[in-house]
């Protein structure tokens, strides 16, 4: 088949490959020639430009469970059609989708250095895995709209094949990717800063500089009925570490968190540990690190049983200029260490 | 340090004893500062055993 222009490899899951709903999302990827289902979108949009040369199609379950074996079949089939560019999905608000897409077309960029472009909804789970990695084209909740989105992939597909720089997400429709690029503006900032608060003053709209970043709203725990039967831990992001800090955490913009086995301690020495945190003077905590992490305390609380147990190990990062990222992440492994070691409570000191 | 413990959506929340000692306080005496540190240890275990449907900003404890 001669094709003219750009040639495109589509990945598609299951369903909108035509192949069938969950009861085949675990099929294992095929390629078809040509295009299928909402390629007909692409094409419309590419006309003469190109060519949706082949469709792959993976069930969601397969290679949601397989799926580096899936990646590389996903990448052995497509390589033969020789791709300049591999779009997937959109996969809108289907999550497995969504991580099927992100997964492929960052192997498609990594492994065959070949431009990729995808499109999902806000809330899939997709978007916050891929983001930064990948060019991910804003889609609606359903499959509405899907010329638009076509229409915007294509426009992402041309410039990456060109190697012609991508405009602002809110231009081209796409994902911030964490990308800081300085330009030239007319106006000062303290200038735009003035334009923003008057128009605020006035209830007229504004558009923010930066993106504020949304904290969730987690539902408060169940309290602890019975404190004298429940295992209580000691959390900090003071940065308690071990004197000379053997370990090497950081001292900022951690990455990862410490656990100190404290089963034989009654209380945290200077001679033992110290603080490793560059967000405030760790002199006082340097002097008597109970300052920073009441061990001392705690241990008598619990020999005069009015908590069931002192958890044996302490958890401890250093929490100044940690990013969000880095923050969840550093959070959920300590959640799962709480989890695994039975923990009723926690008490994290934070300075 | 509280409002932005808040702000990130903590749900039960102390104030302590300061940023550079949360649970310490060099201007008492070893007795009295293990004293304060007991209290507001105890505050946090009341905070833990306290029933809550939304984020609460406990009472400072003091000595």
């Amino acid at each position: 088949m001669v094709s003219q222009g750009l040639r495109v490899v589509h990945y598609l899951n299951q369903f909108f490959g035509g192949i069938g709903g969950e009861e085949k999302a675990s099929e294992r990827p095929q390629v078809k020639d040509g295009l299928v289902g909402l390629g007909r979108a692409i094409q419309d949009v590419l006309k003469e430009r190109g060519e949706v040369v082949a469709t792959v199609i993976c069930g969601d379950n397969y290679f949601a469970e397989r799926t580096e074996e899936a990646v590389d079949e996903v990448l052995r089939m497509l390589t033969p059609y020789q791709p300049d560019i591999v779009i997937a999905g959109p996969a809108f608000n289907a999550g497995r989708y969504g991580v099927a897409c992100g997964e492929v077309c960052k192997a498609v960029q990594d492994k065959l250095g070949i431009p990729a472009v995808t499109g999902m909804y806000e809330e899939n789970p997709g978007v916050d895995l891929y983001k930064r990695d990948v060019y991910i084209v804003k889609t609606a909740e359903s499959a509405r709209g899907t010329a638009e989105v076509a229409s915007r992939m294509v426009n992402i597909a041309l410039k990456l094949v060109a190697k012609e720089e991508i405009g602002k997400p809110a231009e081209e429709g796409y994902f911030p990717r964490g990308i800081i690029r300085n330009e030239r503006v007319d106006k000062n900032a303290a200038e735009r800063a003035v334009s923003m608060v008057l128009a605020k003053i006035k209830g007229e709209p504004f558009a923010p500089e930066l993106e504020l970043p949304k904290f969730d709203r987690v539902k408060p725990p169940t309290a602890i009925k019975d404190l004298t039967s429940a295992r209580i831990a000691l959390v900090t992001d003071g940065g308690l570490v071990p004197k000379g800090n053997p370990d090497n955490m950081e001292s900022h913009k951690s990455t990862r968190f410490a656990t100190y086995d404290i089963r034989r301690l009654g209380s945290l020495s200077s001679k033992d540990f110290e603080a490793n945190h560059i967000g405030y003077n760790t002199g006082f905590v340097d002097q008597d690190p109970n300052r920073l992490v009441p061990l001392d305390v705690m241990r008598d609380l619990e020999k005069e049983g009015v908590i069931g147990k002192l958890h044996d190990k302490v958890y401890a990062t250093a929490g100044v200029g940690t990013g969000l990222d880095s923050s969840k992440k550093i959070g959920q492994g300590i959640a799962e260490q709480l989890k695994a070691g039975r923990v009723d409570g926690v008490i994290l000191t934070s300075t | 340090m509280t409002p932005i413990a808040v702000m990130v959506g903590s749900n039960r929340v102390i104030p302590a004893s300061g940023i550079v000692h949360p649970v310490g306080n060099p201007d008492l005496d070893p007795e009295e500062e293990k004293r304060l540190r007991r209290i507001i240890v105890e505050k946090a275990l009341e905070a833990l055993w306290t029933e809550l449907t939304e984020q609460k900003l406990f009472p400072r404890p003091t000595i």
